[in-house]
């Protein structure tokens, strides 16, 4: 096997499992019928998703006149709430790449489900730009193809350009990644099922045998892809930030928006990721998978993500006073004790304040303390993007156009829409999926099993393979 | 697509570490070992096996730089001769600008080729239906497997004894 680990490290699959048991707990949820809690939890998605649609085939009938945007405001919840989905949709590549390159291995227990919420919410972002073009038939229009216009191209110097190509690249690579890594996990399905599942998961696993030489390609292809969906996550944000810090609007033309937004993607997804392992382990009773050890280094990170973040929001703060400049200052007073000063406040205690509690390890490993944090830092995230877009709009150069944004009920409706459509995908997945990945947990089990590692290990573990070479 | 079937004879370990002592065993008395089939990635297996290193990371870079090449070319063509625009007086040729978009189709292109490359080498794909020797390799157990067509019977029983003494819990024969 590989490296020994430290004696002192803490067990990350507890409960003595044996290879065959980890088969039954994570195949087993996929082989029984919904109890009630997923009934009840996929109608209540699938309403808010059908009351979602119900406002996006308004808003196509009536135009994007029935939302509150105005002359001033042109960019409200659509805007904010696509930043807010795409900021959540950075975890699972940043738990499946950059967690993988460095070696973290507590990321087998989540980065299956972290992977598939990326991709539900880059899907959930995607509706909101592609809704704002007000025409979204001829979106078609925003990919550069031979056309019989000239041709006449898209202009490549656009961030908004440079974020098409970054979400649909991200949205692309995310998928490949998430999907290689399910097709051994839909083999271990396939070979217990019968009948039409069979059928089915013989379908969707491609083939997958296990042999010698497809696993060595595997765990290749994994860890290439990981190198370059690294700078990829990375990237991703900082040209969503790009949309706002280009523009020569005070408040956002700013050199530390790139990073920033940065940091508050993998705060806001990691919180994402929290909200749903916190209920995933519950319903599915994976706690012996996704243990406390795991919920702390979430909350870690979650920690010093809001820690930048929150000093971010302060060095902005900062930097307008010390430029000089009185647009930037009375952007930045504006933002604070404007008339969205609710937001700003929301926005400075859900993510500067708040997470500071994970200092205290007691709290760090409370799962109640979890999922409520996590809630809080959805809340902060989502303010903080309302916060940078509505506010700075609101009261421009022209006082004589200054307004104020409130969304219509079109508006909020699409936006619960998308959190309709995010959880039902969710609860179709943990039906059909295992949303444990089960050849990695497998694979690290002789080194971060309970009976191995830890206070109870009761097998020492031969490092067989090292003394035969 | 294969003409002939071929006969396996195979066993089946409970530990991954049983499967590595034969596998080595089997390499020292000079059998001939068809493949190895297991749940999940061993590591330092495919230096016993003699695997060759993968070599997928070329296609990567080959397809990530058609990425590069691609984008640079394309952009660079047509905001320069094909209909060349200012926008915000900048010049027709603005590198800088350029980046971001050039980055990510180099990302696309090689995700894109490695994957779709290492389904085709590994003969995986939508529809395929390979052989499964036994049901229980993707849960718990570690196959070592032997093709027999072209041995003799003495051979065979030779290989049996040593899957039998190399510990395998279970030793079967299968026509696929």
């Amino acid at each position: 096997m590989s490296a020994s680990v430290s004696r002192i490290r803490e067990p990350l699959v507890l409960g003595n499992k044996s290879y065959h048991q980890i088969t039954e707990d994570l195949v087993g949820p996929t082989e029984k019928t919904p109890d009630r809690m997923w009934v009840i939890a996929f109608i209540l998605s699938v309403s808010l998703f059908a009351y979602g649609m119900f406002a996006l085939i308004w808003t196509f009938y009536f135009g994007i006149g029935s939302w509150n945007l105005n002359r001033t405001i042109g960019w409200g919840y659509d805007i904010t709430n696509f930043v807010w989905w795409i900021g959540i949709g950075h975890a699972g590549t940043l738990i499946s790449a950059i967690l993988l390159l460095f070696r973290q291995r507590w990321r087998t227990g989540v980065n299956r489900a972290a992977e598939a919420m990326t991709i539900f919410a880059v899907m959930c972002a995607g509706l909101f730009p592609a809704t704002h073009t007000g025409r979204p038939w001829f979106d078609f229009f925003m990919f550069p193809y031979p056309n019989t216009r000239g041709p006449l191209w898209v202009n490549f110097n656009s961030p908004l350009l440079w974020d098409l190509f970054a979400i649909s690249t991200y949205f692309t690579v995310s998928l490949l990644f998430w999907y290689t890594g399910l097709v051994p996990d839909f083999a271990s399905v396939r070979d217990r099922a019968k009948g039409i599942r069979k059928k089915i998961y013989a379908f969707v696993s491609m083939g997958w045998t296990g042999a010698a030489k497809h696993w060595q390609r595997h765990e290749y292809l994994s860890l290439v892809l990981a190198g370059i969906a690294t700078p990829l996550v990375l990237s991703v944000h900082t040209i969503v930030s790009f949309d706002f810090a280009t523009a020569v609007v005070p408040g956002w033309h700013t050199t530390i928006f790139p990073p920033y937004f940065v940091a508050g993607a993998i705060f806001s997804g990691f919180a994402m990721v929290q909200t749903l392992m916190v209920i995933t382990r519950k319903a599915f009773r994976l706690q012996e998978y996704i243990t406390v050890n795991h919920i702390e280094s979430m909350n870690k990170v979650i920690l010093v993500t809001g820690t930048m973040v929150g000093s971010a929001y302060l060095i902005e703060l900062f930097i307008a006073w010390y430029s000089g400049y009185i647009y930037e200052q009375f952007a930045f007073y504006n933002r604070v004790l404007g008339p969205y000063f609710w937001a700003y406040i929301g926005m400075m205690g859900c993510n500067l304040l708040s997470p500071q509690v994970f200092w205290s390890k007691k709290i760090r490993r409370s799962v109640f303390w979890t999922f409520l944090m996590s809630i809080f830092v959805n809340i902060g995230m989502w303010f903080e993007r309302f916060v940078i877009i509505a506010t700075t709009l609101a009261k421009d150069f022209l006082p004589s156009s200054w307004s104020y944004y409130w969304p219509s009920w079109v508006e909020i409706g699409i936006y619960l829409g998308t959190i309709g459509l995010f959880f039902t995908l969710y609860l179709i997945f943990a039906r059909v999926a295992p949303v444990v990945a089960i050849a990695e947990v497998k694979h690290i089990l002789k080194q971060y099993g309970d009976q191995y590692l830890g206070p109870n290990a009761k097998e020492h573990h031969q490092e067989q393979s090292e003394k035969a070479h | 697509m294969k003409s002939h079937s071929k006969k396996v004879l195979f066993g089946l370990y409970n530990d991954e570490e049983e499967l590595m002592a034969a596998i080595s065993g089997a390499k020292s008395k000079h059998l001939n070992i068809m493949d190895v089939y297991s749940p999940f990635p061993i590591h330092g297996m495919e230096k016993i096996l003699g695997l060759e290193e993968s070599r997928l990371h070329i296609v990567g870079f080959i397809f990530g730089m058609i990425g590069t090449l691609t984008a640079f070319l394309g952009m660079t063509w047509i905001f320069t001769s094909d209909w060349p625009t200012i926008f915000g007086g900048k010049p027709y040729f603005s590198l800088p600008a350029f980046v971001p978009i050039i980055f990510e189709l180099t990302v696309l292109f090689s995700a894109i080729a490695m994957t779709v490359v290492f389904y085709i080498v590994c003969g995986l794909g939508f529809g395929v239906d390979n052989p499964i020797l036994d049901d229980r390799i993707t849960d718990d157990k570690f196959c070592l497997a032997f093709q027999t067509n072209d041995l003799s019977g003495t051979d065979v029983s030779n290989i049996k004894k040593f899957l039998k003494e190399s510990g395998a819990a279970e030793i079967h024969e299968k026509e696929v």
